[in-house]
């Protein structure tokens, strides 16, 4: 399959990810819109790898090229769930303080 | 002997410091003895070296001390040069010097203790500038002391400084005298970047190669200089107004010695004025102007001491027309007489305001001649001198130049002469007004009139003996053969540039005695009318109109000057000051604050605290980034 439909499923992976973060007020919806957005750079990596991983065997039976990658998914991944429980962990206490999660409420911070 | 020489300047530099530093706890009697010792045994010194310079095989000398200035291919060092005519000013400074440091002692005698100190460590300072001057084997060093008497001078015409007036005629003095400097800084540039050097053999053997504009240029730039330092025609006018200081400072400073700088400087540089023409006419025009200028105004002064600035302009302006038309022995010549006799007029002058308690207007005066027989005396045959009388000094050297003038022009001569009668007229007037007639002062005055004590009279007494016979050693070669001894003296100075020498140029002798008889039966004339006119002078309040009006108001130069510089300078700073600085400077500088805090309250409207709005413009600047490297790359 060409890359260029991993690359176009990413881009709008991607650009929902931005319009959610953007326009939506409840700040669960814009964490898991974040997430989106992470995940679009997942498969972006994923499908890169990939590809040069078969340009390398082309040349060379025994080749890694392009294994990298991959690797960077799994940190990414990583540091995924860790962001996800200290943010999740925040919004549950902010809720717990002014029951609310709408992020127009939460402005306070400019101060 | 000459390698004493650095001893001559250092007495006076001793001086200066024992005297300066000392001067809260040294007494008035230690003082006088520092401050005259230091210049007397300079004199002794110098007259050991003129003995030595006298020598036939005297050949002239160039000490090097140390290297002043060293720097690629440039090298200044400080150097003395030891010939016949920085000799000659030696004996001329430290002489006249010694006897107006001796002077001083009794006319300063009522200044508090710190301000008599104060005062002659000023006059020694002045005296170790000018040797400085005199002495320097190259421009540098020369300016040196240009510089260090300019300072000298500036000090001691604001030596009573709780005068305004006077330290504002202090401060005029140095104004104008920069304005000169400036126009000598600039021709020792010209000379490096042209001769590669500063010294005199060097330049002066370098000249006749250097083309007709480097030379011009040069020796123009230098006779600014000079135009400042010896008060000529434009840069005349802070001469007049530097009688703020005490008389035994105009005597020494302002008549004898400092106000010559210009002329030794001239003299020193012959060789460059030779070869150019064009300043030598310039030269000569400007002290003819100033010397019948100045005299015009000297008719109508009322000052005593004026009477004597003027006279002391109008006779720099003669020496200025001896160097112009290359008569560089008649110039020096007359520099020296015209020591002898103007010091002696102005501590004649001092001692007369001394007797008046500060009284200087002639018209309050008259009659002094019995209270005062000595300086009465004195002052006569300085008179004469000055006038010209055969064979009082000045004649001798008054004749050398207007002679070497006729040779160069019958225009130059017949304006010389001029000025020659005028100087007669007003020396005469300002003799008869404060010696001859009735005294026109008031009682307490005349009660305490008196002669002056020793110390003021002895170096009159020298002064006198030396202006009636200080021209003989200068004897014309029409009256008596071969005893032009001066002439020879400095033959090896002037020898390339000197002209009237040789004998082609010579006037017959007939003609030259006629003049000099009809020149002296008319001054004598003269001096006779002044004498009478003004001895039975009786004061009048009339306003007086007119030239004479004009006369008595020195020409309106300095208004005008006023009116051209000081004027536009004065509204073009005011200008500067009410819209260049205010609107513009402090403009721009509050205008950086005020867009500071404008555009600070702008910016903060941003940080709305709207995460939503952060993450927009986050996300609008990473495209408009994308665009921009996308067109960037193509």
């Amino acid at each position: 399959m060409p890359v260029n439909y991993y690359i176009f499923l990413s881009v709008a992976l991607f650009c929902i990810g931005i319009a959610g973060v953007l326009t939506r007020r409840n700040a669960i919806v814009i964490f898991m819109c974040i997430e989106l957005m992470l995940n679009a750079v997942n498969i972006l990596l994923v499908a890169f790898s990939k590809m040069h991983h078969l340009a390398g065997l082309a040349a060379d039976a025994g080749s890694r090229a392009g294994s990298e990658g991959q690797l960077f998914v799994f940190f990414i991944m990583v540091v995924a769930a860790a962001e996800v429980t200290v943010g999740l962990a925040i919004i549950v206490m902010l809720y717990r303080n002014i029951h609310s999660v709408d992020i127009n409420f939460l402005n306070r911070l400019k101060h | 002997m000459s390698k004493l020489i650095y001893l001559v300047p250092l007495f006076p530099l001793f001086g200066f410091l024992i005297n300066g530093l000392g001067r809260k706890a040294l007494s008035r009697t230690l003082v006088s003895i520092v401050g005259v010792g230091s210049v007397l045994a300079s004199f002794v010194v110098s007259l050991l070296i003129f003995q030595e310079v006298r020598e036939p095989d005297f050949a002239p000398q160039v000490i090097t001390f140390f290297d002043f200035i060293k720097t690629g291919r440039l090298n200044i060092p400080f150097a003395f040069q030891v010939d016949q005519l920085s000799s000659l000013f030696l004996l001329i400074i430290t002489g006249v010097g010694t006897l107006i440091h001796l002077y001083s002692t009794a006319y300063m005698h009522e200044e508090n203790e710190p301000d008599f100190a104060r005062y002659f460590a000023y006059l020694n300072l002045f005296i170790f500038s000018m040797l400085l001057l005199v002495l320097g084997a190259n421009y540098v060093i020369m300016f040196i002391g240009w510089e260090g008497v300019g300072l000298c001078s500036y000090l001691l015409i604001g030596y009573w400084f709780k005068n305004d007036a006077f330290n504002n005629a202090a401060k005029k003095a140095f104004v104008m005298n920069r304005i000169g400097d400036l126009g000598f800084l600039l021709a020792v540039f010209w000379m490096i970047a042209s001769f590669g050097s500063t010294s005199f053999t060097d330049i002066f053997a370098k000249a006749p190669e250097a083309t007709a504009t480097v030379l011009t240029g040069i020796t123009l730039l230098l006779f600014i200089g000079a135009t400042g330092k010896s008060a000529q025609i434009p840069l005349f006018t802070w001469l007049p107004d530097a009688m703020a200081g005490p008389t035994p400072v105009s005597a020494l400073i302002h008549a004898a010695t400092m106000v010559t700088a210009g002329i030794y400087m001239i003299a020193r540089s012959n060789v460059l004025y030779s070869l150019a023409p064009i300043t030598q006419n310039i030269v000569a025009v400007i002290g003819l102007a100033t010397a019948i200028f100045a005299a015009t105004i000297a008719l109508k002064q009322n000052d005593i001491k004026k009477v004597l600035a003027y006279s002391t302009v109008s006779q720099l302006g003669y020496m200025f027309l001896g160097l112009g038309v290359g008569a560089y022995t008649g110039a020096i010549f007359h520099v020296m007489t015209h020591a002898f006799f103007k010091a002696l007029l102005f501590l004649g002058a001092g001692s007369v305001i001394h007797a008046m308690h500060h009284e200087q207007d002639i018209r309050n005066m008259g009659g002094l001649k019995k209270f005062m027989p000595v300086t009465h005396f004195t002052f006569l045959l300085g008179c004469l001198a000055i006038a010209g009388i055969p064979p009082f000094s000045g004649f001798f050297s008054k004749d050398e130049i207007l002679t070497a003038a006729f040779l160069k022009s019958p225009v130059y001569y017949v304006f010389g002469v001029i000025t020659a009668i005028m100087t007669a007229f007003y020396m005469f007037r300002l003799y008869a007004l404060t010696f001859q007639g009735k005294f026109r002062g008031t009682q307490e005055q005349e009660h305490h009139l008196h002669e002056s004590p020793g110390a003021m009279t002895i170096p009159l007494i020298v002064l006198a003996i030396l202006s009636v016979i200080g021209g003989l050693i200068g004897i014309p070669e029409v009256l008596m053969k071969d005893s032009h001894r001066l002439n020879s003296f400095l033959l090896p100075v002037f020898a390339d540039s000197q002209v009237g020498t040789e004998p082609a140029n010579h006037l017959t002798h007939s003609s030259e005695l006629l003049m000099m008889g009809v020149l002296v039966a008319v001054i004598l004339v003269v001096i006779v009318y002044a004498w009478r006119k003004f001895s039975d002078y009786s004061k009048t309040t009339r306003e007086s109109s007119g030239l004479a009006r004009v006369l008595e108001n020195k020409w309106y130069v300095d208004e005008f000057y006023e009116a051209i510089i000081g004027k536009p300078l004065r509204s073009f700073s005011r200008f500067l000051n009410n819209t260049v600085e205010r609107l513009g400077i402090d403009g721009i500088v509050n205008g950086v604050g005020r867009a500071v805090q404008y555009s600070g309250r702008q910016l903060r409207l941003i940080q709305s605290g709207q995460v939503g709005s952060y993450i927009l413009i986050m996300v609008f600047a990473t495209v408009l980034f994308f665009i921009i490297q996308l067109f960037w790359k193509s």
